[in-house]
C-alpha cells in the first residue's frame, strides 16, 4: 500500500527526522491560510498523488505570496496529473501540501528496501539526490553507497555514520545525518514498510538535515497489525476496478489490452497472459480468483471484467485441483444466468473431472468456445477477437 | 528415491483442528502420507481424525517421532509456529499459509541461524502448494492424482501452474520424482537453488523443471548454481512476460523492481547459464520430453 508524501513526512517526523514546516489543504482559501500560518515569504504547493516525478508533470509550484499559493492550489485541485509512473490515465489531485520553501545547499538520495538476495533491509544512499534511483544507477553508479542491515539487531549508529561520511557530509553534521538515517530505518522496520525513499534528503543553507520529499509503501500482508497505516489508504489514487476487486477479495491488475481473463492461481494467470501475448493478443487484466474458484467468486469475476469497457473477449482458464471441473462448470453456468456478457467467451478447463466439466458446459445453453490446452485457449481468444473486427 | 519426504516420513499438522487443516490432513492421509498427529495449542489430549492432538510441537515430536510438519496456521501466528517447529527438531516444515508479513519471514530466517547445518530445519514456503513425492507422500495441498511417479523434479512458485506442468507431463506419460512449491512470497524458506541442489543429489531425478516468475533474484541464482555445480539438465519457464513494472501480480513476490527481474531478462540470464528454456507455458511437458529423449541438451 502506498501513502501520500505528507503522510510519509508526518511518520518520519514522528521518528525524529526533520521536515520543512507544512500543512495539507483542500481548497485555495485553506491553502492561503496555511501559507500564512506557516509564515515566511516563499512556499511550495505540492500536489498529493501516489506518484513520483510530479515536478515534471506540473504538480509542484513555487510561490512568492499567499495569494499565489491560493492560485496554485486552485490550478492543481481536481486536476489529473500524468507522470511517467501513473500510466496514461493519470492520478487525480484531491489535496495539496503547502510547505515553506527550503534553501538547498546539497541534495542527497536515501532509500530503504528489502534486499531479496541477502534477505536483509538494504539502505541505499547517493550524493546525487533529486534524480531517480534508476537514473543514478545508470549515470552515477559510483556515487551509490549500500549498507545491509541485520533486522534482528537493527541499524547501528556506526552504520549510519559510515553512510553519512560516505556521502561527504562535513563532521559537525554527521551525527544529525546519522540520526535522520536511523529515523528512516526505524520507520521502515517498526511499521512493516516495504519501501522508504527520501529523495531528496537535503542539507539546507541553515544546515538542517531535511526530508524534502518522501515516498513510503507498506506490506499489505502486515496491515492487520498496522491500523494507523491502513487508515492512510487513499482509494482515489487507485484504479477504480482494482479497488472494486480488492474490496471483494479478488487479486486484479488492470492492463491495456482487450482480452479479459478469469484464472485461478497467480502463476497460471501470468502464464495465460503470456500465451495471449504470444498468440498476438493483449491481456486486459490479471485476475486470480483463487485456488477454489467458487461460483460466487466467478460471478464477481465476470462483473469485474465487464466493468472494463476495453474488454472485447473473455478467457476463462481454470485448473481444478482439489476443486473439480464439474463444480467449476456449474459455477460458470450459474454466473452466466445472472450476468449477460454479450461477447465471445473462451473456456478452458483442466485437471480433476475435466471431461465431466466440459460435458456439463456443452449440454448447457451457454454460448462459448471450448478450448483444451493453454495454447489452444489463447489462440481461440485471439481468433475470436479478430473475427469481431472482420 | 525422492527428496524431502517419502511414505515413511512421520508428519504432524500444525493448525490441525481448523477447517482448512482438517480438510487437507484428511486428503494427505487418503493419499498415503504418514500423518501421526497434530498440534493446536489448548486442544492437547484430544483426538482428531483418529489422531492425537498436542499442545506444542515439542510434545508432538516427543510422542510421535515426527520429523516433518505442515503448517495451516493463520498469517498472524504463522511465523511463531514455524519457529516452534524449528526449535522442536522438525527437519522439513511446509508452510502453506498465505499472507505472512515479510518482516516476519526475515525474523524466522534469522531465528533459524542458531542451528547448525545438520540440525537446521528446511522450511518450504510460505504461500505454497507444498511437496509431493508421487505414489509415496503428500505434504501440502496438491491434487495427488495429477502426478505420475517418475524422474522429473519440479520446483515452482505457483500452485496451479505447477499442476499444469504435472498434467502436461502425465499426458505425455512422464512422471515426477518430487514436486516442490517454494511459494510466491518475496522472502521464502527455501530458494530455487536450495531445492535444485537437493535434486542434483537424488538418484531418481534425471531432469529438473524450474517454474519461475517475475521478481527477485532466485531463478537466476539457481541458474548460476546449475552452470557451475550440476550434472543434470535444468529446464525453466518464467511467467509474467506481460507484467508491467512495479505492479504486484498476485504473488507478493511477483513484482519487477530492478534489472534482471522481468521475464525477458530472466530468460536471457538463464540461457547464458545453459538452462533450457520452455518457450511458453503450453510446452513445459514437451520440452522435458525432448530433453529426456536426448534431442536437446
Amino acid at each position: 500500500m502506498d501513502i501520500h508524501e505528507y503522510q510519509a513526512k508526518k511518520i518520519l517526523s514522528d521518528f525524529g527526522v526533520e521536515i520543512p514546516r507544512g500543512g495539507i489543504a483542500y481548497s485555495p482559501e485553506n491553502a492561503e491560510n496555511k501559507a500564512r500560518e506557516i509564515g515566511g515569504s516563499k512556499w511550495v504547493v505540492k500536489a498529493q498523488i501516489h506518484s513520483g516525478a510530479r515536478g515534471k508533470a506540473g504538480g509542484i509550484i513555487f510561490c512568492n505570496s499567499a495569494l499565489e499559493v491560493a492560485q496554485a492550489t486552485d490550478k492543481l485541485l481536481g486536476k489529473k496529473l500524468v507522470t511517467n509512473q501513473t500510466g496514461s490515465e493519470g492520478k487525480i489531485v484531491n489535496r495539496v501540501y503547502i510547505e515553506e520553501a527550503t534553501n538547498i545547499r546539497k541534495e542527497l538520495y536515501l532509500g530503504l528496501v528489502f534486499d531479496r538476495s541477502s534477505e536483509c533491509i538494504m539502505v541505499v544512499a547517493s550524493t546525487e539526490g533529486g534524480m531517480s534511483v534508476e537514473e543514478i544507477s545508470q549515470e552515477k553508479p559510483e556515487s551509490i553507497i549500500r549498507s545491509k542491515i541485520e533486522a534482528a539487531v537493527g541499524m547501528q549508529k556506526f552504520q549510519a555514520r559510515e553512510i553519512a561520511f560516505g556521502l561527504g557530509i562535513k563532521p559537525e553534521l554527521i551525527s544529525r545525518t546519522a540520526d535522520a538515517i536511523i529515523g528512516c530505518y526505524r520507520a521502515f522496520s517498526e511499521l512493516d514498510a516495504t519501501m522508504v525513499e527520501v529523495n531528496p534528503l537535503v542539507i539546507s543553507e541553515q544546515e538542517q538535515i531535511l526530508a524534502l520529499d518522501c515516498k513510503m509503501s507498506f506490506d499489505n500482508n502486515a496491515l492487520f497489525r498496522r491500523n494507523q497505516i491502513s487508515e492512510l489508504r487513499d482509494k482515489t489514487q487507485e484504479n477504480v476496478n482494482e479497488v472494486y476487486a480488492s474490496d471483494r477479495g479478488l487479486n486484479y491488475v488492470s492492463l491495456d489490452g482487450n482480452i479479459g481473463n478469469i484464472i485461478n492461481g497467480a502463476g497460471l494467470a501470468m502464464a495465460s497472459m503470456d500465451m495471449i501475448k504470444l498468440a498476438g493478443g493483449e491481456p486486459a487484466n490479471f485476475l486470480d480468483v483463487g485456488g477454489g474458484a467458487t461460483p460466487e467468486k466467478i460471478v464477481k469475476a465476470f462483473k469485474l471484467i465487464l466493468m472494463d469497457k476495453k474488454v472485447k473477449v473473455i478467457l476463462v482458464n481454470i485448473f481444478a485441483g482439489i476443486n473439480r471441473c464439474d463444480w467449476v462448470a456449474e459455477g460458470i453456468i450459474q454466473a452466466l444466468q445472472i450476468i449477460d456478457i454479450n461477447m465471445p467467451l473462451v473456456i478452458r478447463l483442466a485437471g480433476t473431472n475435466v471431461e465431466k466439466g466440459n460435458k456439463i458446459l456443452k449440454e448447457s445453453k451457454i454460448n462459448y468456445i471450448e478450448a483444451t490446452t493453454l495454447a489452444d485457449a489463447a489462440n481461440k481468444a485471439v481468433k475470436a477477437l479478430k473475427d469481431l473486427t472482420k | 528415491m525422492t527428496i524431502l519426504i517419502d511414505e515413511k516420513t512421520k508428519i504432524i499438522v500444525q493448525g490441525f483442528t481448523g477447517k482448512i487443516g482438517s480438510f487437507h490432513a484428511d486428503e494427505m492421509i487418503k493419499y498415503g502420507s504418514n500423518i501421526v498427529g497434530g498440534v493446536t495449542p489448548g486442544k492437547g489430549g484430544q483426538t482428531h481424525l483418529g489422531l492425537p492432538v498436542f499442545n506444542t510441537v515439542k510434545e508432538a515430536v516427543k510422542n510421535t517421532g515426527a520429523s516433518a510438519s505442515v503448517l495451516f496456521v493463520p498469517p498472524t501466528f504463522a511465523a511463531d509456529s514455524a519457529m516452534e517447529a524449528a526449535d522442536a527438531g522438525i527437519k522439513t516444515c511446509v508452510a502453506i499459509t498465505d499472507g505472512i508479513p515479510s518482516h516476519d519471514m526475515i525474523k524466522i530466517k534469522r531465528y533459524m541461524r542458531r542451528y547448525s547445518k545438520s540440525e537446521k530445519m528446511t522450511l518450504i514456503g510460505p504461500n505454497c502448494a507444498g511437496v509431493i513425492s508421487p505414489g509415496k507422500a503428500l505434504l501440502g495441498i496438491m491434487p495427488g492424482h495429477i502426478y505420475k511417479e517418475g524422474n522429473v523434479g519440479i520446483i515452482g512458485r505457483s500452485g496451479t501452474l505447477g499442476y499444469e506442468a504435472a498434467q502436461q507431463l502425465k499426458d505425455l506419460g512422464i512422471g515426477v520424482s518430487t514436486s516442490v512449491g517454494i511459494g510466491g512470497d518475496p522472502i521464502n524458506g527455501s530458494s530455487f537453488k536450495d531445492i535444485i541442489e537437493i535434486f542434483e543429489k537424488d538418484k531418481n531425478t534425471e531432469v529438473i523443471l524450474m517454474i519461475g516468475e517475475i521478481g527477485g533474484p532466485q531463478e537466476v541464482a539457481a541458474g548460476k548454481f546449475a552452470k557451475e555445480n550440476m550434472s543434470k539438465p535444468v529446464v525453466a519457464y518464467i511467467a509474467g512476460l506481460t507484467a508491467p513494472k512495479g505492479r504486484v501480480m498476485g504473488h507478493a513476490g511477483a513484482i519487477v523492481s530492478a534489472y534482471g527481474e522481468s521475464a525477458v531478462e530472466k530468460v536471457e540470464l538463464l540461457e547464458e547459464c545453459g538452462v533450457i528454456i520452455s518457450k511458453n507455458p503450453s510446452v513445459m511437458g514437451e520440452t522435458i520430453r525432448q530433453v529426456l529423449n536426448g534431442k536437446r541438451n
